[in-house]
């Protein structure tokens, strides 16, 4: 259980996906000019995290072991991801309308999210069981949420004060991630 | 080596690409054909005018009758049609091209000031900080919100802190009339050329006091102009694009350059 715990918030503050290891940053860009839209988002990327580090774990453990083929490890999990979102999305669509207008074009928009592939391969190589893999998945969502409202809270407030004409839009955005993630260096050493 | 690497990929997927194809089938979710081809038809600015969330909600609601078949400003008379041909309903009657109209002419060296405001560089904000910091009531605060939100980037700031308005690629969606504090741009007949740009209730005497361009309800114009399109309301001339023949007899007469 404390392994549990700590997997948790080992992914949620100490080794944030966005602020720690730098994946997701094209996300964590583009889509957080709005707490909404990142909220939204950061639901979409839990959901999708969560199945695919199952998925990914039940093929690494029952199809690439298995048969030895371990190199094959990282177009295998580019096929599965993509293929569960477009799986999913068709399913959502179906069952919950809602969701589905919820979650909109983000969902599409994960296929290609790095920060999905890398959890499925940290689960791998820091050698996670089943459970503690789906955990570490949806608790790295969880951190990419987490950084990601934080990160629109910021940007909507930007919008309305006076910055200097060249560091408008993209550079002032990328200063503020970077002292971020100075900040998010705090909790380094902290589990 | 390869053999079982070529053998296990085409097998995972053939193995998704069915699971996918199956699930496409089992979960298809019937739509309208007509949605797609009335989306196709707008004008695709996503622009809100229509008072829907985008062109695709407007498409839906057109198909279901819920949404009037003018409701694209932007594409006007002639998407109106097409969208009434393409669900075999009567076309609409043609409606008049409209645009959108600044009714201000107290750019900042006419218009006086009563303080300096240095605050957020924002419309409502400067008009919460003491009313703005124009001596006019009525004028433009010049910070810009109708350049923001305009979709289609038809509003720039002049010079002289006035937005200025392309009213050929204006697409009259009035995001910038609900956005303006003042109420200043109204969306107009773009038939119309002159407009009285002032919207002060204000006597002529407290209006002189405040701008040098600002109608002061003379009656110049409405006395000379030849259609009689000109009407007093509240202490400002309006006139009526719908009558007005762009003789430009009252931008001659008044004497405060009010009406351009």
């Amino acid at each position: 259980m404390t392994s549990i715990l700590v997997i948790f918030f080992g992914a949620v503050f100490v080794n944030n996906f966005v602020l720690s290891r730098f994946l997701g940053i094209c996300p964590f860009l583009g889509v957080s000019k709005k707490v909404e839209t990142s909220i939204g988002m950061g639901m979409a990327v839990t959901f999708v995290m969560g199945l695919a580090s199952l998925a990914t774990w039940l093929l690494e453990y029952y199809v690439l072991v298995p048969f030895n083929l371990p190199y094959l490890r990282t177009i295998v999990f580019i096929l599965v991801i993509a293929a569960l979102v477009q799986f999913v999305e068709l399913v959502i669509r179906k069952i919950s309308p809602v969701l589905y207008q919820a979650l909109g074009i983000y969902l599409p928009l994960i296929t290609t999210n790095c920060a999905v592939l890398g959890v499925a391969l940290l689960n791998i190589q820091l050698k996670y069981n089943l459970l503690e893999s789906v955990v570490f998945g949806v608790a790295a969502a969880i951190g990419f949420t987490l950084a990601l409202v934080i990160m629109a809270g910021i940007r909507e407030r930007l919008e309305l004060v006076f910055i200097p004409k060249h560091f408008r839009g993209v550079s002032i955005a990328l200063i503020i991630a970077g002292i971020l993630s100075i900040a998010f260096m705090g909790f380094q050493g902290m589990m | 080596m390869i053999v079982p690497a070529v053998i296990s990929l085409a097998v995972l997927g053939l193995l998704f690409g069915g699971l996918l194809a199956f699930a496409s089938q089992k979960f298809a979710v019937d739509t309208d054909p007509r949605v797609e081809q009335i989306r196709e038809l707008l004008a695709g600015a996503n622009c809100g005018a229509c008072g829907y969330a985008g062109c695709d909600q407007f498409a839906e609601e057109v198909v279901a009758g819920r949404a009037p078949l003018t409701g694209c400003t932007p594409g006007g008379a002639k998407v109106a049609a097409e969208i009434a041909a393409l669900l075999g309903l009567e076309a609409p009657e043609e409606t008049a091209r409209m645009t959108a109209q600044l009714k201000c002419v107290g750019d900042c060296n006419v218009a006086k000031k009563r303080h300096d405001y240095l605050g957020v560089q924002d419309c409502k904000a400067a008009l919460m900080y003491g009313g703005g910091p124009k001596a006019c009531a009525y004028g433009c605060l010049g910070y810009g919100n109708c350049v923001r939100v305009c979709p289609v980037e038809a509003i720039t700031m002049g010079e002289n802190g006035l937005p200025v308005i392309d009213t050929d690629s204006c697409i009259a969606c009035g995001l910038c009339s609900r956005e303006c504090p003042r109420g200043l741009i109204d969306i107009v007949n773009a038939r119309g050329v002159h407009h009285v740009r002032c919207k002060s209730q204000e006597k002529g005497k407290q209006v002189r006091a405040v701008c040098d361009r600002g109608c002061i309800a003379c009656r110049l114009c409405v006395k000379n102009c030849p259609v009689e399109a000109i009407h007093m309301d509240n202490n400002v001339a309006v006139i009526d694009s719908s009558i007005c023949t762009n003789c430009g007899t009252c931008v001659e007469v008044c004497p405060q350059k009010a009406i351009v």
